[in-house]
């Protein structure tokens, strides 16, 4: 396909992987921030063609992994009501909450409907207006924009039955919280470069002095990767921590100020709680005062629960890149995508997922079907 | 005498309710979660040597002939799809059923579970789909069952078909007769019915339509049969995709599979939309193609004979059988590195068959 292939190309990977292994004279901890260039390097097999030196830690960049308990079982409060419809990306369906997920709400008759953009829920609200419609709003910068545009939308048309649970989280504050931690391994980033085609990379260069290490904004694919993981080393080898950016078909210093624009008449800047990670301060977005109304937490009055993580799920250390998924004890026994235990088991951009898909051999002889 | 109490007497449910107390939608998605409810509730409770077989059709003797016997339900909305509806996908499916097991189809029943308020003139097209798929297959329709529901309680229309098939040669097509060392062909690219249903369901439009591939598949299979080719294994790819039917086979026959990523035939819109949806084509449906497991020196040949049916024309080997071991399936990927090719887990699209 024009515009994949050509980055999946098998003898340029090879040759990227040679140069990584002439340049690397010692070990290296890089972590990727993004889930999905985890299941870009667990689906290809990235981190086979590299040197045993390097070891690439995954990050916390998967916003359904996130996502606090105390919001999912919020959503799955909201989603059992019955006058609400409830929409969200697909992907936090079978997120579990302390008792339940959204899939077992609808089986018990919730409406609750996958949708593709924001603005298919506003569409929904106004085809059901004598219904509340929520769209479940979660997502790093990638897709605050289109979440914005939906309040905004939202508000131009007077929608009254339409809101969002939102869980908007930022990249740069968890970058810093990880490298402000005693027991960061980390020692050079490949930043998430959609984050980046809309936020630009002029937020980097502090962290890169500040922390001495170096950030290579990189893209999706294989030979993505594979360059972005070439910059990093070439930085550490050579004693730099510089911001470089790998994905310049995509990404530009500024990034795209309309859309920074819009995400700042929506939204501000607020502290946010990350599931196993704890409170960040600034690193997450909150509704702007003008737009309160829009509010589903407080529409539905669902402010100020807590509830406990349960102890068997230690996501928690895997989004801090402190062990790997198959290292939790849970994983592939307690833990799998029919029964998880936590979110990064079933995201679509979760760590655990990823080694379960890619790397764990199916445990339960396979069932013949129609 | 004691009267003690007989403990296993009360029946238990064998999926315990801690894991999911009410069907979900991924219970019939084709993945892990459908095959668990499969083995520990139906297989458990109906647990005998012809339905062990867990083949598309079960075979069974009668009176010193072979025959297959099968049935498939028809649930998929929209009703009316590019390239096909549910009328001639209730003839297609059970038909390939049939022949997966080598069998001739013959007969096939049709049940109609009809939604109050539905357009009589949709029916009719739908029964006349039905029919002209019949004819086409050269099978008759010889029995059927029409129950009506109230509004709100159906979705328009539902259709289950059982088929009759008759095997006519002593080849033993199942997963047991899988051999280290035999190839993987597909007749044609993979997962254009899921997408082009995804598609519509969705309001998703690409540059080009992207067709279903419904398709009946029995007459290229007999003939490969009839031509001696040394087949071990059919299966059709529906729900769950190639993935799910290798790691099937891969179970039941207890090998490795490794396939290669790269000659796996997969359309270019099909792929692009896989990409945009974050899909992977391996585990979306088909409802025209198979995988079949043949002894390597008969690739050449399997492969020019299903060039010749328009079924066929996409033909392709995409992988081989390793060797007897613990269970598995392994792709190797566009840039050269081996994985795990797993089945999906649950739901990957809604009701497609």
């Amino acid at each position: 396909m024009k515009y994949l292939d050509e980055y999946r190309d098998a003898d340029l990977a090879q040759k990227l992987a040679r140069e990584i292994h002439q340049v690397t004279t010692r070990p290296w901890n890089i972590m990727e921030v993004c889930g999905g260039q985890t299941h870009a390097i667990v689906k290809f097999g990235i981190d086979e063609l590299l040197p045993k030196q390097i070891n690439l830690i995954h990050g916390p960049g998967c916003p359904v992994c996130v996502t606090p308990l105390e919001i999912i079982d919020q959503a799955l409060e909201i989603a059992a009501r019955p006058n609400v419809i409830f929409a969200s990306f697909g992907d936090m369906l079978r997120v579990p909450g302390s008792t339940t997920d959204l899939l077992s709400v609808k089986a018990k008759g919730g409406d609750v409907r996958i949708v593709y953009s924001p603005l298919d829920a506003v569409r929904l609200a106004e085809q059901n207006p004598a219904r509340e419609v929520v769209f479940f709003g979660v997502g790093f910068e990638t897709t605050a924009p289109a979440t914005a545009m939906a309040i905004y939308q939202a508000a131009q048309k007077g929608l009254k039955n339409f809101s969002m649970l939102i869980s908007h989280v930022l990249v740069p504050p968890s970058i810093e919280a990880l490298m402000s931690s005693p027991d960061c391994r980390v020692q050079g980033f490949l930043a998430a470069g959609h984050v980046c085609t809309v936020m630009g990379y002029e937020e980097y260069p502090p962290l890169a002095a500040r922390y001495h290490v170096p950030i290579v904004v990189t893209g999706f694919e294989p030979l993505d990767i594979l360059q972005g993981v070439l910059m990093v080393v070439r930085q550490l080898e050579s004693g730099r921590a510089e911001v470089e950016n790998q994905y310049a078909r995509a990404v530009r210093r500024e990034g795209n100020r309309p859309a920074q624009e819009l995400i700042r008449r929506i939204f501000k800047v607020v502290p946010r709680k990350w599931r196993g990670v704890g409170e960040i301060p600034q690193s997450g977005l909150g509704l702007n005062d003008g737009y309160a109304a829009y509010d589903a937490e407080r529409k539905f009055g669902l402010a100020g629960r807590r509830v406990e993580e349960p102890a068997d799920c230690l996501s928690g250390l895997v989004l801090r890149g402190q062990i790997k998924p198959h290292e939790c004890p849970a994983f592939g026994t307690k833990c799998t995508p029919e029964h998880p235990l936590g979110a990064t088991m079933v995201s679509s951009e979760g760590a655990c997922a990823a080694y379960y898909r890619y790397r764990c051999q199916a445990p339960e002889a396979a069932t013949k079907i129609k | 005498m004691s009267h003690k109490p007989v403990e296993n007497f009360v029946p238990a449910c064998p999926i315990p309710i801690s894991e999911y107390s009410r069907v979900l939608m991924a219970h019939g998605g084709g993945g892990r979660l459908m095959h668990q409810l499969i083995s520990r509730m139906f297989l458990a409770a109906f647990h005998n040597p012809l339905l062990a077989q867990q083949h598309d059709a079960a075979v069974a003797e009668w009176s010193g002939k072979k025959l297959a016997f099968t049935t498939d339900s028809y649930v998929v909305r929209p009703i009316f799809f590019p390239g096909g509806d549910i009328g001639s996908m209730a003839v297609h499916g059970t038909v390939n059923d049939l022949a997966m097991s080598g069998a001739r189809p013959v007969y096939l029943s049709s049940a109609f579970i009809l939604e109050e308020g539905l357009p009589m003139e949709t029916l009719w097209r739908v029964v006349c789909s039905l029919r002209d798929a019949a004819r086409r297959c050269n099978v008759q329709i010889i029995t059927g069952d029409t129950k009506v529901v109230d509004k709100g309680k159906g979705d328009g229309l539902f259709i289950n078909t059982a088929g009759i098939g008759v095997i006519e040669h002593d080849r033993q097509i199942a997963p047991p007769s899988v051999r280290a060392g035999d190839v993987v062909l597909v007749n044609g690219d993979l997962g254009r019915h899921g997408m082009a249903i995804m598609a519509v369901r969705e309001g998703l439009e690409f540059e080009s339509r992207i067709d279903s591939d419904s398709a009946p598949v029995h007459e290229v299979v007999l003939e490969l049969i009839h031509a001696g080719v040394e087949i071990h294994c059919l299966r059709d790819l529906t729900r769950g995709g190639l993935a799910s039917a290798l790691n099937e086979i891969a179970g039941a026959a207890g090998v490795k599979i490794a396939i290669e990523q790269k000659a796996v035939p997969v359309r270019e819109d099909v792929h692009a939309a896989c990409e945009m949806l974050g899909l992977d084509p391996l585990h979306v449906a088909c409802e025209g193609r198979f995988a079949a497991f043949v002894a390597a020196k008969e690739a050449d040949r399997a492969l020019a004979i299903l060039r010749r049916h328009a079924v066929g024309a996409g033909a392709a080997v995409i992988g081989r059988v390793v060797e007897n071991s613990a269970p598995r399936v392994t792709l190797r990927s566009a840039i050269g590195a081996s994985r795990i090719l797993d089945m999906p887990s649950g739901e990957q699209l809604p009701r497609i068959c």
